[in-house]
C-alpha cells in the first residue's frame, strides 16, 4: 500500500484517505493475535450482554468524529457527494477499532457469535464490516432524517450514532442539492444484510403492513432498518410460499407510481417517507406456468391474474372472462351444486371491471361444465388460458416517443413491448437491445443493427418524469436479467462512468429459481382458497390496486408511522431473528472473505475482489435454501463462503471449489449451471483480449466485469500484496441516492459477438452520457513480471504482467486534485518505467509513443423512432446530442505490449475492479494468463477525471501514472494511453 | 368452448361461410387499383361457384350466402366487412365509401348466428378485413388506403385478448394481399420486396415465431387455411394454372389436403381468395 498521500486531513483527498488509514490499520490488525481477536469478540459479545460499556465506547469515536467532520463540511465537503461523506466517515472511524466496534456493537455482537462459530476465521473481517457498518449507519441515519422527524428518543447508545450519522447525513443534502450522482459501493450493500438480522441491541422497529394477494393483511414488526429481503421472507413464510422469487413487494408513491422494494436495499431508504405498507404482488409473471413446481405457487398466481383483470390491467374479451371466471368458481367452490349454488351465487364474485349479468349467467354456465376439476386442476386451466392474453405479463409505462406521442411501453418476459393506444406499434426482444439507459426523464434502448442496417440505433423516450424513468429501467434490467440470464449480473464497479446507477436485479434468474424449485421437497401445503370472493367484497367492486391505494393513504393520514417506532429489549428481538432460519447464519460467514480483505489493508482491489468472489459463489449456491434467502448475490456468496472462507493469507487456497463443498445436492446442482456461465464469461473475456489493442478502450470494461465474475479471488489477493490504488479505495464506500440520474445496463447476453458489439458501443456511449465538459482518460499501462507462488489449480505462475489503465475525470478542481494525490507528484509519462525487480523478463523501457490518433470518431446515429414499421424507413444519419471532440494518445512500450495482448495464452482469470470517487472513476482490470508455462498478469487501469478545463491533465497523467508504478514496483508500465474528450456542444438540458 | 381460441389445434376451425354473389355491376363498376381488361362475368361466377361448391360440398360447411345487390358492386368480397375471431364478430368500416353499405347484409346474417357483434362507428375509423391477419395467436393489422390507426385500435378493443400489431402496407390493396395463414403456425407470403418486409416487420413485433412458406407470386399468398375435423389441414389455393411456380411450393405441404382453386376474373379487381368468404367456428352448441 502507497503511503505517499501525504494530506490526510485535506478534506478533497478523502478516497485516499482511505487508503493510508487503511495501512495503519493494517500492521495493527496484523499484528494481532489470534488470541487477541478472541478477546476481542469476547468483549464484544459482553457489549451485547450488557449494552452498559457500549454507550460509553460509542459516543467516544462519535464524537471525534463530529471534531473532525464538522470542519469538513465547512468546506470543501460541501462539494463532495454523499458517499465520499461517509467514506469520511469511515476514514475516521476505522483508526479507532476498539471502540467502533463496540459502538456498532449490535451488528457486532451477531456478527461474533457467528464468528466464533468459525474459530479459524481472521479477526481483519470485523474491521471492515464495522467499516462498513459505519458507512451503513451513515446511510441509514441519513434516511431517519428524512423520513423519521418524529423518532423517539433513544439510548445513549443510539444517540451517538444518530448524531453521527446526522452528520453525514447533513453533508449529503448538501451534495444531492449539487444533483452528483451517487452511487452505492457493493461492500456497503452487502453489509445491510446483517445489520437487520443480527442486533442484539435494542432495536427500534417499526410495524409493517403486507397487502396479501388473498386481500388480507399480514402485518409484522421489522427492525427500521431492516433490508427489504427481511420482509419479503417473512411475507413468504407466512403465505407458506417457497417459489418466490416471482414475487416481490410493492410501494405506492401515490395511486399511478408503484415501486418494487429492493430486497438488497434497507426498506426505509426506499420508502422514504411513505408508510411501511406494501402490497405482495407476482413481479416476473412465468411465461408457462405448469412448469411452477407447486400449486400453491400456482394459487398466488392466479390471485394475481385475477386482480390484474378485476382492475382492467389485464384486459380480456367477454368470452375470456367467463371462461376465467368460471374457473375461479371451480377452484373455489368446486363442482356446480343447483341446490347450494342459487342463481346469484356468482354475483359475490368479481370477475370483470364491468360484469354484468350476461357474464355472470355465462360463467355459471360454463362453470357447470368444469365438473370434477380439482381446485387446483380448475386453477391450472385457469392460468393456461390467462397465460395466452397478450398482455399477460406486460408492465406498462407511460411514455411519449420522440414526437411526444404517448405511447406505452411494456416490459415482458421477452422484451419492450410498444404501444399506440391498444396497438403494438413495435417489440424490441431482448437480444436486440443493446443496451438500456435512462438519463433523466429520458429513458434509452440502443438497438442491434438490424439486416442490412450498419448503424445501431437509439431510440428514446420521454417519461413523464426522472423517477419514472428509473424506475421503467429498474424493471427492464430486473425482466432481462430474471428472464434471459441464466445467473444474475454482478452490479457494475462503477465503469468508468461517473455518473449512474449500480442498480442491478440481485435476486434469482427464472433459470436458477426453476433449478432451485426442482428440489422442492415437501408434501402440498394445505391452503385455503377463497380468496376472489373476499377480494370482490373487500373492493366493493373497485379494483384491488384503487382500494390498495386508499388504503395507503388511510394509512398515512393517520399518522405515517402509525405503528411507531417500538423500542423493543433487542435480545430478544435478535434471537428471534436468528431463529428466523438457519439462513441468516450462513449469511454471516459472508462477511468474512471482506473483513478480511479490509482489515488487512490491503488495498481497495483486494476488497472488491473479495466481493467478486462471493458474487462466483452466489452463483454456486443459488439454489441452496439460504441462498434463496440472501437477496443480493453477494451476500449470498458471502454466506456460503464459511467453511471456505479461510483467514486472510490462506484464504486464496481454498476458494475455487470451496462454496460447493460445504453445501447441499442443491447447492451442487446449480453449481453445474454456474460453470456454464463461468466458462461463457470466460469466453468472452478473450475475446475483450482482443479488444485492448485496439481503441474501444472504453468498451472493455462492460465485458470486463462479466468476466470479473468468473475469476477467482485468489489471483488478485496473492497477486500482490502490493495494493491496489489508494484510490480505487473509494469504491468501498459510497452510497446509492435514489435520484441517480442516469443508469445504463447492457444487456448480457449469452452470445460473445453480442458482447463484443456491446463493448465497442460503450465509446460512443460515453460521450452521449457524459456531462463533463472535459474528459481526460489516462491509461497507463505498467507491465512487469514477478515470480508468483501460484496456490491455485495447476498453473505455475511465473511472471507476472501488470497493466494499469488509468482514467481520470475531474467534474471539479478537488477532484483533480484528489487524483493527483493518488498519483504522486511526478508528472512525466517517461517516467513510467518498469519497476519489475523480480521476474526473469525484465523490462526496463521507457515507454515509447506509439501513437497520436484523433479524434477517434464515435458518433453515434441517434434515431428516435418508436414505431417499428416507420423505422424502417428512416435512416440514421442524425448525430448524437453531445458531440464531443476526443483525441487520444497512446505511450507504449515496444516489446512488451504485443507480447501481453497479442499472444494467445490461456485465460486463468480474468477480473475487473471499479471504484469510484467524486468524480473520478477508476476501473482496474486484471487478468492472468498462462502462456507456454508462464503466467502473466496485466493490470489494466484506467482513471476517468471529468471536469472543467482548468484541471490540469498533464499533472494528473503524472501522477497517475507514478501511483500506479508505485503500487505495483514489481511491474512495468507497457501501455499509457490519454484519451481526452471535449465536449463541443451542450446538450439539452431535460 | 375455446378460451383463446384453444390454442393452435383449433385455429382453421369452422363450421360456417359467409359468401355472397357477384353482381353484374361488378364488371364495370367494381374498385380495382389497376385498369386491366373486364372481368369476363360468366367466368367470374362459375369460378365463383366452385369456390362456393368446394366449401359447401367437399368441406361440407354450412355456406350462407348473400344475396348479390347490385348498388354495390364488391359486395362479393365478404371479408372486408366482417371480423369474426371465435364468438366475436366486428363489423367493419370499410375504408372505401361506396362500399360501407355491404355491412349491412353481413350483420344480419351474423346475427342469426348468435354471434357477439361490434360494429365500427367511429366515422374516424376505417377497417378492411383484408387487412387483418388472424393467426391464432394474434392479429397482424395492414395500415394501407383502406385501414387506419383508428380502425385497428377499435379491432384490438374487441378482441381483448390478443395482440393487434400494426403493419404498414403501402404497394398492395391490403395485407392479405400478399399473405395469408396457410397453416397453424404458418404465414404464406409473396416474394416482393413489400411481403418480405412486411414480413420482418410482423416477425418483429411477434412473441412468436412463425414458420412461413415464400410463393414466387404475391397474388399466390393469399390462401385460405381450414381445419376440417373429417379432413384435417385444408388448403385451398390459387390452381397451377394460374401460378404455377407458386402451386409447386403448395404441393410440397404433405400434409395438407391441396384444393386448386382459380380466380382469374375476380382478381382483376383485386379480388383474392380469402376475399370472398368469411369463416365462422360456432361451437356445436345445441
Amino acid at each position: 500500500m502507497t503511503t505517499e498521500v501525504g494530506s490526510e486531513t485535506e478534506v478533497k483527498k478523502d478516497s485516499e484517505q482511505l487508503g493510508p488509514d487503511k495501512a495503519k490499520d493494517k500492521p495493527e490488525e496484523a499484528s494481532e493475535t489470534p488470541g487477541d481477536q478472541k478477546s476481542r469478540e469476547t468483549s464484544s459479545g459482553e457489549a451485547q450482554d450488557s449494552s452498559v460499556p457500549a454507550p460509553t465506547n460509542q459516543s467516544s469515536p462519535s464524537s471525534q468524529k463530529k471534531e473532525k467532520s464538522s470542519p469538513e463540511s465547512k468546506g470543501i465537503s460541501r462539494f463532495l457527494p454523499p458517499w465520499l461523506k461517509k467514506q469520511k466517515s469511515y476514514t475516521l472511524a476505522e483508526p479507532k477499532d476498539e471502540p467502533k466496534k463496540k459502538a456498532t456493537g449490535e451488528e457486532q455482537v451477531v456478527e461474533e457469535s457467528e464468528s466464533q462459530a468459525l474459530e479459524g476465521v481472521a479477526q481483519p473481517r470485523k474491521s471492515l464490516e464495522e467499516a462498513t457498518e459505519n458507512r451503513q449507519n451513515a446511510k441509514a441515519g441519513d434516511r431517519e432524517k428524512h423520513s423519521i422527524s418524529s423518532a423517539e428518543i433513544q439510548p445513549s447508545k443510539e444517540d451517538g450514532k444518530e448524531t453521527e450519522v446526522e452528520e453525514v447525513a447533513e453533508k449529503k443534502e448538501e451534495k444531492q442539492e449539487e444533483k452528483r450522482e451517487t452511487k452505492e459501493v457493493q461492500t456497503a450493500e452487502i453489509k445491510i444484510d446483517n445489520i437487520p438480522q443480527k442486533s442484539p441491541k435494542k432495536i427500534k422497529t417499526v410495524q409493517c403492513k403486507v397487502m396479501l394477494l388473498d386481500g388480507t393483511e399480514y402485518s409484522c414488526d421489522l427492525e427500521k432498518r431492516a433490508r427489504g429481503q427481511v420482509l419479503f421472507d417473512k411475507v413468504c413464510e407466512h403465505l407458506n410460499l417457497l417459489e418466490k422469487d416471482y414475487f416481490g413487494l410493492l410501494f405506492y408513491e401515490n395511486s399511478e407510481q408503484k415501486n418494487w422494494l429492493d430486497s438488497s436495499k434497507e426498506i426505509k431508504r426506499q420508502i422514504r417517507s411513505l408508510p411501511w405498507i406494501f402490497t405482495f404482488n407476482v413481479k416476473f409473471y412465468p411465461p408457462d406456468p405448469s412448469q411452477l413446481t407447486e400449486d400453491i405457487t400456482r394459487y398466488f398466481l392466479c390471485l394475481q391474474l385475477r386482480q390484474d383483470i378485476v382492475s382492467g390491467r389485464l384486459p380480456c374479451s367477454f368470452v375470456t372472462h367467463a371462461l376465467l371466471g368460471s374457473y375461479t368458481l371451480q377452484a373455489e367452490l368446486g363442482d356446480h351444486d343447483p341446490e347450494e349454488h342459487s342463481s346469484d351465487y356468482i354475483s359475490e364474485f368479481q370477475f370483470a371491471p364491468n360484469q354484468t349479468q350476461e357474464m355472470e349467467e355465462k360463467v355459471a354456465e360454463l362453470h357447470k361444465t368444469h365438473r370434477g376439476l380439482t381446485p387446483a386442476q380448475a386453477d391450472s386451466q385457469f392460468l393456461e388460458n390467462a397465460k395466452r392474453l397478450s398482455m399477460y405479463g406486460v408492465d406498462l409505462h407511460h411514455a411519449k416517443d420522440s414526437e411526444g406521442v404517448d405511447i406505452m411501453l411494456g416490459v415482458c418476459a421477452n422484451g419492450l413491448l410498444i404501444y399506440k393506444d391498444r396497438l403494438r406499434i413495435n417489440r424490441f426482444a431482448w437480444p436486440k437491445i443493446l443496451k438500456i439507459s435512462y438519463k433523466r426523464s429520458n429513458f434509452y434502448i440502443k438497438v442491434r443493427p438490424a439486416e442490412l442496417e450498419q448503424f445501431e440505433s437509439t431510440i428514446g423516450f420521454k417519461l413523464p418524469n426522472h423517477r419514472a424513468a428509473k424506475r421503467l429501467w429498474k424493471v427492464c434490467v430486473e425482466h432481462h436479467t430474471f428472464f434471459r440470464l441464466l445467473s444474475p449480473e454482478q452490479p457494475p464497479k462503477a465503469k468508468f462512468l461517473t455518473l449512474g446507477s449500480k442498480f442491478r436485479y440481485s435476486g434469482r434468474t427464472q433459470a436458477q429459481t426453476r433449478q432451485a424449485s426442482n428440489l422442492i421437497d415437501r408434501p402440498a401445503p394445505y391452503f385455503e382458497r377463497t380468496s376472489s370472493k373476499r377480494v370482490s367484497r373487500s373492493l366493493d367492486g373497485a379494483p384491488m390496486g384503487i382500494s390498495d391505494q386508499s388504503l395507503v393513504r388511510d394509512f398515512s393520514a393517520t399518522g405515517g408511522q402509525a405503528a411507531g417506532d417500538k423500542i423493543i429489549d433487542l435480545e430478544a428481538a435478535g434471537r428471534a431473528k436468528l431463529k428466523e432460519g438457519g439462513r441468516e447464519e450462513d449469511e454471516s460467514p459472508l462477511k468474512t472473505p471482506q473483513l478480511e480483505f479490509t482489515q488487512d489493508g490491503k488495498s481497495l482491489e483486494e476488497e472488491i475482489a473479495s466481493i467478486l468472489f462471493s458474487k462466483e459463489r452466489f452463483g454456486a449456491g443459488t439454489s441452496g435454501p439460504f441462498a434463496a434467502a440472501s437477496p443480493g448475490p453477494a451476500e449470498g456468496a458471502a454466506g456460503e463462503q464459511t467453511g471456505a472462507a479461510a483467514p486472510g493469507p490462506q484464504r486464496h487456497a481454498s476458494r475455487a471449489e470451496g462454496p460447493c463443498t460445504g453445501v447441499s445436492d442443491a447447492d451442487k446442482s446449480s453449481h453445474e449451471t454456474l460453470d456454464i456461465v463461468e466458462e461463457k464469461k470466460q469466453a468472452e473475456f478473450g475475446i475483450e483480449e482482443t479488444l485492448v489493442v485496439d481503441e474501444t478502450n472504453k468498451g472493455k470494461m462492460q465485458v470486463a466485469t462479466d468476466a470479473g465474475e468468473t475469476c477467482k479471488v485468489e489471483h488478485v489477493s496473492k497477486k500482490d500484496s502490493s495494493s491496489l490504488p489508494s484510490d480505487s479505495s473509494s469504491s468501498s464506500s459510497s452510497s446509492e441516492s435514489e435520484d441517480e440520474e442516469v443508469g445504463e445496463y447492457h444487456p448480457h447476453h449469452r452470445a460473445i459477438e453480442e458482447v463484443i458489439r456491446e463493448e465497442q458501443e460503450d465509446e460512443e456511449d460515453m460521450k452521449r452520457k457524459e456531462h463533463e465538459e472535459n474528459t481526460q482518460h489516462v491509461e497507463a499501462i505498467p507491465e512487469g513480471s514477478k515470480p508468483v507462488p501460484v496456490e491455485h489449480t495447476q498453473v505455475t505462475v511465473e511472471d507476472l504482467v501488470h497493466e494499469n489503465t488509468i482514467t481520470v475525470a475531474t467534474e471539479e478542481k478537488n477532484l483533480s486534485e484528489q487524483i493527483k494525490q493518488d498519483v504522486g507528484e511526478e508528472k512525466e509519462e517517461e517516467q513510467l518505467k518498469l519497476n519489475g525487480d523480480v521476474s526473469h523478463v525484465d523490462i526496463d523501457v521507457a515507454p515509447q509513443l506509439i501513437c497520436c490518433s484523433e479524434p477517434p470518431v464515435v458518433k453515434t446515429e441517434m434515431v428516435t423512432i418508436s414505431d417499428a414499421t416507420q423505422r424502417t424507413e428512416i435512416s440514421t444519419k442524425e448525430i448524437p446530442i453531445v458531440q464531443t471532440e476526443t483525441k487520444t494518445i497512446t505511450y507504449e512500450s515496444s516489446q512488451l505490449d504485443g507480447n501481453a495482448v497479442g499472444d494467445t495464452g490461456v485465460l486463468v482469470s480474468a477480473q475487473t475492479i471499479t471504484s469510484e470517487s467524486i468524480s473520478t472513476t477508476t476501473t482496474t482490470h486484471i487478468t492472468k494468463m498462462v502462456k507456454g508455462g508462464v503466467s502473466e498478469t496485466r493490470i489494466e487501469k484506467r482513471i476517468v477525471i471529468t471536469g472543467d478545463a482548468d484541471i490540469d491533465h498533464d499533472e494528473a497523467l503524472a501522477q497517475a501514472i507514478k501511483e500506479a508504478k508505485e503500487q505495483h514496483p514489481d511491474m512495468s508500465v507497457t501501455r499509457v494511453v490519454v484519451h481526452k474528450e471535449t465536449e463541443l456542444a451542450e446538450e439539452d438540458e431535460d | 368452448m375455446a378460451g383463446l381460441g384453444g390454442g393452435l389445434a383449433a385455429f382453421g376451425r369452422c363450421t360456417h361461410a359467409v359468401v355472397r354473389a357477384l353482381p353484374e355491376s361488378l364488371c364495370r363498376q367494381a374498385l380495382r387499383s389497376v385498369a386491366g381488361p373486364e372481368v369476363d362475368l360468366a367466368r367470374a361466377e362459375r369460378e365463383h361457384q366452385l369456390y362456393v361448391g368446394v366449401l359447401r360440398g367437399k368441406l361440407g360447411l354450412q355456406v350462407l350466402e348473400l344475396p348479390a345487390d347490385e348498388s354495390l358492386p364488391d359486395c362479393v368480397f365478404v371479408e372486408d366487412v366482417a371480423v369474426v375471431c371465435e364468438e366475436t364478430a366486428l363489423l367493419t368500416r370499410p375504408g372505401a365509401p361506396s362500399r360501407r353499405k355491404e355491412v349491412e347484409a353481413m350483420k344480419r346474417v351474423l346475427e342469426s348466428l348468435n354471434l357477439n357483434i361490434v360494429e365500427m362507428v367511429d366515422e374516424n375509423a376505417t377497417l378492411d378485413g383484408g387487412d387483418v391477419l388472424f393467426t391464432g395467436r394474434e392479429f397482424f393489422v395492414g395500415l394501407s388506403k383502406r385501414t387506419n390507426q383508428r380502425g385497428a385500435e377499435i379491432l384490438a378493443d374487441t378482441f381483448k385478448d390478443y395482440a393487434v400489431s400494426t403493419v404498414p402496407v403501402h404497394d398492395s390493396l391490403h395485407l392479405k394481399s400478399f399473405c395469408s395463414m396457410a397453416g397453424p403456425n404458418l404465414i404464406a407470403i409473396g416474394s416482393s420486396e413489400a411481403a418480405q418486409k412486411a414480413l420482418k416487420t410482423m416477425q418483429q413485433m411477434s412473441d412468436h415465431r412463425y414458420d412461413k412458406l415464400t410463393v414466387p407470386d404475391d397474388a399466390a399468398a393469399n390462401c385460405i387455411y381450414l381445419n376440417i375435423p373429417s379432413k384435417g389441414h385444408v388448403l385451398l389455393h390459387r390452381a397451377p394454372e394460374e401460378y404455377p411456380e407458386s402451386a409447386k411450393v403448395f404441393e410440397k405441404l404433405k400434409d395438407h389436403m391441396l384444393i386448386p382453386i382459380a380466380n382469374t376474373e375476380l382478381e382483376k379487381v383485386d379480388g383474392s381468395l380469402t376475399c370472398c368468404s368469411v369463416f365462422i367456428n360456432k361451437a356445436s352448441e345445441l
